[in-house]
């Protein structure tokens, strides 16, 4: 049976220490984002002239979206692909897509110069901007998350009739998120290619939006084992490997391909002679090419190590921390401009955002039938 | 052997666009504006005596405050910033030296013009790259994406706003010429129609003086409405080494596109569903383990 609403006792949230310091540290960044908001950029971060975009832009933004990219993964592979035997992550992973893009909005109205008129893009358009692109599949994606999630919701409340409505529209609700997640995952890419000669040769490509698409297709499938590791590390869930193992059989493929393009590009246009010169971006690439995509493809290649609880988890954080690098690598440190860290007020935000984003998956694991068949162990702890 | 980013993203570029891209023709992205007859200036530096009457022009006619020290008193700008528009910099070693001018260069394809997402910064078909603050979000994407990072930001305001030069859009509109130039006195700073200013331009390159072979700005970005010659090389002067690609035209293509992409996406995943569930039509209800919880996907309730 699904646990209802009315049968979920609030009492036994359990205050330990690590919840306690996910709770202060979310209250400070939000703390210190109305700091900014109300003193400014000049005054919190270390943002310049010489360099526009700094740690929110590359980080919370271009990585947040990217790990995101699981939803809709894993929508397309259960409802298009019928493949059925995911079904169970179907939920945990929409809700960890709709938390994640929910956080890179707020990131982005810390991050605009001009935030109260973040809905300028409804009524002013630029369709020349990758930007103005992505900000409208943002909101559109956000709204077929928040549906496509709806039902979890109206299951626990027991609201018949828009469960109706919703499983009725189920299939075109998924085929629209496949396409807007498409459309900007791919177009975060494409907003880089337009600086050609602000981003070092090594890590610049006309290729972006294809190699952001691939990445993302890989870290947000490797997002869904850090899901389960975290659901079954902290409420008790089973962590379901075989199933997971079967999933993260695709990564090897998709990061393969994008290996190998890379690679070929590298040598085709001659950039190679860069990794020859050395030096930071050379031991950069070779970093992230190396630790982010090809120790993914032997992680998950081998069965000895996908079938194994701890094979398993290294490998979709070191897939994830790959796709983490290569937008830092792009959108930050190899982008020309003033030196730039982070200030602390930066560092902040970006964790008590993270923090937020924890409590309110948290949130939704407890009060809402988050998995198809609640465990023995979850129920006891419920 | 240094090798330069210039030289190799002309390969790239040439490789991997047509690799890359929709084989559609690129057409300027931005509006199509008639080149030769756009408003523009030439500054010959081996002309200027560094006056910067032309600074002062432009922050009075713009209303610019003046930068001051901790006591009030007036001080120079060192940079261009959201309270300077130009600013007038010497370049000097053992042998030679040179002083150079900097605002926004007025790119014919504006890079700042194609990614802003609201339409706040515009192209005037007379020349003027002008920035609408009315419309503005503040997601500085002008400033990461101008090759000659020109726009800058009010970072100590709580609202900031961009600032850089307009080119006087204003008086041009009234057939007056723009400030600086108007300021010059020793003719360093000229202006005119970028015909005029790159016949001229040539014109010296091939007369008497020392210069460098090369108008700065010709080519650059696709060609920029201000256009420099000098004696010196201009990296030392602080230009960028820009590669002569249109940028707007490499994001175009991508944009165009999208429209494709919807069609591909949304045809390949209504294709992929119907044969996946081409059974399911024979009564074959294949739903492992759902219940009352389980939410089936479409066509399996029944």
């Amino acid at each position: 049976m699904a646990v209802r609403l009315g049968e979920i006792r609030l009492r036994r949230y359990p205050l330990g220490p690590g919840m306690i310091l996910v709770w202060v540290l979310a209250a400070l960044g939000m703390g210190v984002a109305v700091y900014r908001w109300i003193y400014g950029l000049g005054a919190t971060t270390n943002l310049s002239d010489g360099r526009p975009w700094g740690l929110w832009i590359s980080f919370d933004m271009m990585s947040g979206i990217g790990l995101a990219a699981g939803a809709f993964t894993v929508a397309a592979v259960v409802y298009i692909f019928n493949l059925k035997k995911f079904y169970p992550i179907v939920r945990a992973t929409i809700l960890t897509g709709f938390i994640s893009y929910t956080l890179a909005a707020l990131t982005l109205m810390v991050d605009l110069s001009q935030p109260q008129r973040i809905w300028h893009l409804i009524i002013y358009w630029n369709i020349h901007s990758p930007l103005f692109e992505i900000g409208w599949c943002v909101m559109l994606y956000l709204t077929v998350l928040a549906l496509e999630f709806s039902p979890v919701l109206f299951d626990a409340l027991n609201w018949k009739v828009p469960l109706k409505i919703i499983r009725a529209i189920t299939i075109p609700l998924i085929i629209a998120g496949v396409t807007l997640s498409t459309m900007h995952q791919s177009t975060l890419g494409t907003m880089l290619t337009i600086l050609p000669d602000k981003i070092h040769p090594l890590f610049y490509s006309r290729l972006f939006p294809l190699y952001f698409y691939l990445t993302a297709i890989a870290a947000g499938l490797a997002m869904t084992v850090f899901e389960s590791f975290h659901s079954s590390r902290t409420y008790g869930y089973p962590f379901e490997i075989k199933m997971l193992s079967k999933l993260v059989k695709g990564i090897p493929w998709v990061l393969g391909i994008y290996f190998v393009i890379r690679l070929a590009e590298l040598f085709i246009t001659g950039k190679y002679l860069y990794l020859l010169q050395g030096g930071a971006p050379a031991v950069m690439f070779i970093i992230e090419m190396v630790g982010g995509v090809l120790v993914p493809i032997l992680y998950f290649s081998d069965p000895n190590t996908r079938n194994d609880v701890h094979g398993i988890t290294w490998g979709a954080f070191f897939t994830m921390g790959g796709l983490i690098l290569n937008r830092v690598n792009a959108a930050l440190i190899f982008m020309d401009g003033s030196f730039y860290l982070p200030s602390w007020q930066e560092l902040a935000v970006t964790v008590g955002l993270t923090c937020l984003g924890l409590i309110m998956f948290d949130a939704a694991v407890r009060f809402l039938p988050m998995f198809p068949e609640p465990t023995p162990k979850a129920v006891k702890r419920l | 052997m240094p090798i330069s980013r210039r030289d190799f993203l002309k390969v790239t570029g040439a490789g991997l666009g047509a690799l890359a891209l929709p084989a559609a023709p690129v057409s300027a992205s931005t509006t199509e504006i008639a080149t030769d007859a756009t408003a523009s200036m030439l500054y010959d530096s081996t002309i200027c005596v560094g006056c910067r009457a032309c600074q002062v022009a432009c922050k009075r006619r713009a209303g610019l405050p003046p930068d001051v020290d901790p006591s009030g008193l007036y001080e120079m700008p060192h940079d261009l910033d959201s309270k300077t528009w130009t600013i007038i910099k010497l370049y000097k070693d053992q042998n030679s030296d040179s002083f150079v001018k900097n605002q926004c260069m007025h790119c014919i394809h504006p890079a700042c013009v194609s990614v802003c997402p609201v339409g706040a910064l515009e192209k005037l078909e007379s020349g003027p790259v002008i920035y609408h603050r009315e419309r503005c979000i503040g997601c500085r994407y002008c400033m990461a994406a101008c090759p000659f990072s020109v726009p800058k930001t009010e970072w100590e305001k709580p609202l900031p706003f961009i600032q850089k030069c307009d080119f006087c859009a204003d008086l041009q509109a009234n057939g007056e010429q723009p400030k600086c130039s108007e300021a010059c006195p020793t003719g360093a700073l000229i202006y005119g129609t970028r015909k005029a200013m790159l016949d001229i331009a040539r014109g010296r390159l091939v007369g008497e003086g020392n210069y460098v072979q090369h108008i700065y700005g010709e080519k650059e970005a696709g060609g920029t409405s201000m256009v420099y010659i000098s004696d010196l090389d201009f990296t030392k002067l602080g230009f960028p080494e820009q590669s002569d690609v249109s940028l707007p035209d490499i994001t175009w293509p991508y944009m165009q596109g999208t429209l494709g992409v919807i069609g591909v996406m949304v045809t390949l995943s209504t294709a992929i569903y119907l044969r996946t569930h081409r059974k399911d039509k024979n009564g074959n209800n294949g739903n492992n383990g759902s219940n009352g919880n389980n939410q089936p996907p479409k066509g399996k309730e029944a």
